[in-house]
């Protein structure tokens, strides 16, 4: 139970690398910061401003959004525009410059988030768990639900696919491709922010709690095959379950040696990720 | 933790040197002054543990100096940020002792740091006071000249300490452990087997969890699996409060005794109300009736520190007495030995006979055989109620 929790917050995170990935090749690996800046912001709004949670909780999206518009605009477009990969250790920097400031600004003692989700747990299966606990895969499923139609259905969504297929194309087609990518990169900081704010009742809010989930996340991402939304996904769901598995079965000092193990070999065996597409190189 | 507090090194520097300068400056007079010094987390996420020992440091040099100083000089702090990074520790302890002359060291919260420093300060014959850091091989280090004192807890005694509680207490029959994966908690995990041992009782099992771990149910359901009646818990705060969350989950009601992790910041808010279930080892409390000496210390910081202003600003206590003790009991030392070489103020340590102190009244605190001051009967155990640490009666 606690492993669906967590591998559908792995799942959120790692849909903002996919999107990234499929419109533009650049990943954003700030995504980690962008889960703390949602928390911390929704810490700052709803606790210690006292703002009702629906517009603290929007509020906080919004922002991360800007964020995501920031480091695409700053960190990412300049160097991908050169034909650079610098855009790998510009958001890479661009996280830790994010971890400091907040370091700075919030201050260095973790802090609590309560939740009227995470009161009292209620018992499904024989386990104790939060309604919280159920709220986050059920919210992150639907994400990847929706993002899956509306990528199929709308004018916006099939513009998206018509980047990824072929930019030049796309361009002739009177599609603004700049205008595209800076739109993912702003979905995806908030989906991770939204990853913040359902984690933080959970655990602590304080500046470097996005770094481990930034860094399994991408793995999730690699391991799904990094092109496929609902791949992506479901190897979120399968890598946090099998996390707790491991945990529960083995003891915990072999959950990270078994796991990261696991992922080389299924990349080693399965190179595009359990359900990625091989690129088709066209002559 | 290292890696971060190593990302931003220039402002870290910046405010390091702040820091220095801000000391530094305070006793402002021409004639020669007395240095001590200390080397320990000033800045990241261990910086309120600096603030505490630069207190109980600062009120215990402000009765000497009130006193007419110490062999007729003044007696000046210099602080150096080891940003928790032995490295670092090692270059600040060299630079005190070389450039800035101090008479003795003040070691900090990090057992890494003060191994580091460790064979410096004996090498260099300077008498090095810990006040904080519990590591077991800080003052048994073996060396044959050892120049290491220390007013604080040693996880060795404290490991014991903890299972005589959980048998006293809950009557333990099975205890298991659930200990943060770094060396803190392996070391602890040594301590506690042997504790565990010597008392011919088995343990349930031993489980590891990260300092960002979410959720610790599957460490703790495979304790609960195998029988555990007891937890020994041994982490920091935050790690700590992810435990006492996942068991209230798990709606497992076990005692929790615990190492004096849950000190060192808002514990009780982080872990909500199931906080005050955990039992934690000090070397000292504010609360409760006070000694005469309680009172007067109590009085100082808050005249000194008007940030202080209820029994919670004065955490972590432990950092703020113990550096208060060692302060004095140093200065005794420097006084006997009527000079600042350390060899002589390291036989005035043993000559010590009594000093009637903040935690206890010291008789012959050290020997070359014990050079720790506390021992098992000091400790207290303490919880948690509404922010403030309260201390428990056995």
């Amino acid at each position: 139970m606690s492993g669906l929790c967590l591998g559908s917050m792995y799942g959120l995170i790692a849909l903002g690398f996919h999107m990234t990935y499929v419109v533009s090749k650049t990943v954003n690996f700030s995504q980690g910061s962008s889960v703390m800046l949602g928390a911390v912001l929704g810490y700052t709004f709803a606790v210690r401003l006292g703002w009702p949670p629906p517009i603290a909780f929007a509020g906080a999206l919004v922002l991360c959004a800007l964020f995501g518009l920031l480091v695409e605009r700053t960190l990412v477009r300049p160097f991908a525009a050169r034909g650079s990969n610098a855009w790998l250790m510009a958001t890479v920097a661009g996280g830790i410059v994010l971890d400091n400031v907040v370091l700075f600004t919030f201050g260095k003692e973790p802090r609590s988030f309560p939740s009227v989700l995470a009161v009292k747990p209620i018992e499904v299966f024989g386990t104790g768990v939060y309604p919280l606990q159920l709220l986050i895969p059920a919210v992150g499923i639907g994400i990847a639900a929706i993002l899956a139609a509306l990528m199929r259905r709308t004018r916006r969504g099939k513009a998206l696919l018509a980047v990824v297929q072929n930019t030049d194309a796309a361009k002739l087609m009177g599609i603004n491709v700049a205008r595209t990518i800076a739109v993912t990169y702003a979905l995806s900081t908030a989906l991770a922010g939204l990853a913040g704010l359902l984690i933080a009742p959970l655990f602590s809010v304080h500046s470097d709690m996005g770094t481990l989930f930034g860094i399994k996340a991408f793995a999730v991402a690699i391991l799904g095959g990094i092109t496929s939304a609902s791949g992506v996904m479901l190897a979120g769901l399968l890598y946090g379950v099998s996390e707790a598995m491991v945990t529960a079965l083995l003891g915990s000092s072999y959950t990270q040696i078994v796991m990261f193990s696991v992922v080389i070999a299924a990349l080693a065996l399965m190179p595009n990720g359990l359900f990625g597409r091989a690129p088709v190189k066209k002559v | 933790m290292l890696v971060h507090l190593n990302r931003f090194p220039a402002v870290r520097h910046l405010l390091a040197a702040a820091a220095a300068a801000a000391f530094v400056s305070i006793p402002a007079v021409a004639q020669e002054t007395m240095k001590l010094g200390l080397v320990a987390a000033m800045s990241g996420q261990s910086a309120k543990s600096g603030e505490a020992i630069v207190r109980g440091l600062s009120i215990a040099i402000d009765e000497v100096n009130a006193k007419g100083g110490l062999l007729g000089k003044k007696v000046e702090l210099v602080v150096r940020d080891d940003e928790s990074n032995p490295a670092k520790g090692a270059v600040a302890a060299r630079e005190l002792v070389q450039r800035e002359k101090v008479a003795a060291l003040f070691g900090g919260l990090d057992t890494p740091v003060s191994i580091a420093i460790v064979p410096f300060a004996n090498s260099s014959k300077i008498p090095f006071m810990g006040v904080w850091a519990a590591g077991t091989p800080i003052t048994r280090n073996g060396a044959a000249e050892n120049y290491v004192f220390r007013v604080s807890a040693v996880d060795e005694l404290v490991d014991r300490a903890l299972v005589d509680y959980s048998v006293a207490k809950y009557a333990a029959k099975k205890p298991g452990m659930i200990l943060i994966n770094n060396p803190w908690g392996e070391s602890n995990e040594k301590g506690l087997k042997a504790a565990l041992a010597a008392k011919n009782i088995p343990y349930a099992g031993i489980e590891k969890f990260e300092t960002n771990d979410v959720d610790v149910v599957p460490q703790l359901a495979r304790l609960k699996g195998a029988g555990a009646d007891v937890l020994y818990l041994v982490a920091n705060v935050a790690p700590s409060s992810q435990v006492v969350k996942s068991l209230d989950r798990m709606g497992w009601n076990v005692p929790i005794v615990s190492h004096w992790g849950p000190a060192g910041g808002r514990f009780s808010e982080l872990a909500g109300p199931s906080a005050s279930k955990v039992h934690f080892i000090q070397t000292y409390s504010f609360s409760g009736k006070l000694s005469q000496k309680g009172e007067a210390v109590l009085a100082a910081l808050k005249k000194k520190y008007p940030e202080i202003k209820t029994l919670a600003d004065v955490t972590p206590a432990v950092g703020i007495a113990n550096a208060y003790d060692a302060m004095h009991l140093t200065v005794l030392a420097i006084a006997k030995a009527g000079s600042t070489d350390g060899a002589k103020v390291r036989q005035a340590f043993y000559a010590i006979d009594s000093y009637d102190g903040l935690i206890k009244t010291y008789t012959r605190p050290f020997s070359p055989e014990n050079q720790d001051a506390l021992g098992e009967k000091d400790y207290i155990f303490t919880h948690f109620v509404d922010g403030a640490i309260l201390p428990l009666t056995q």
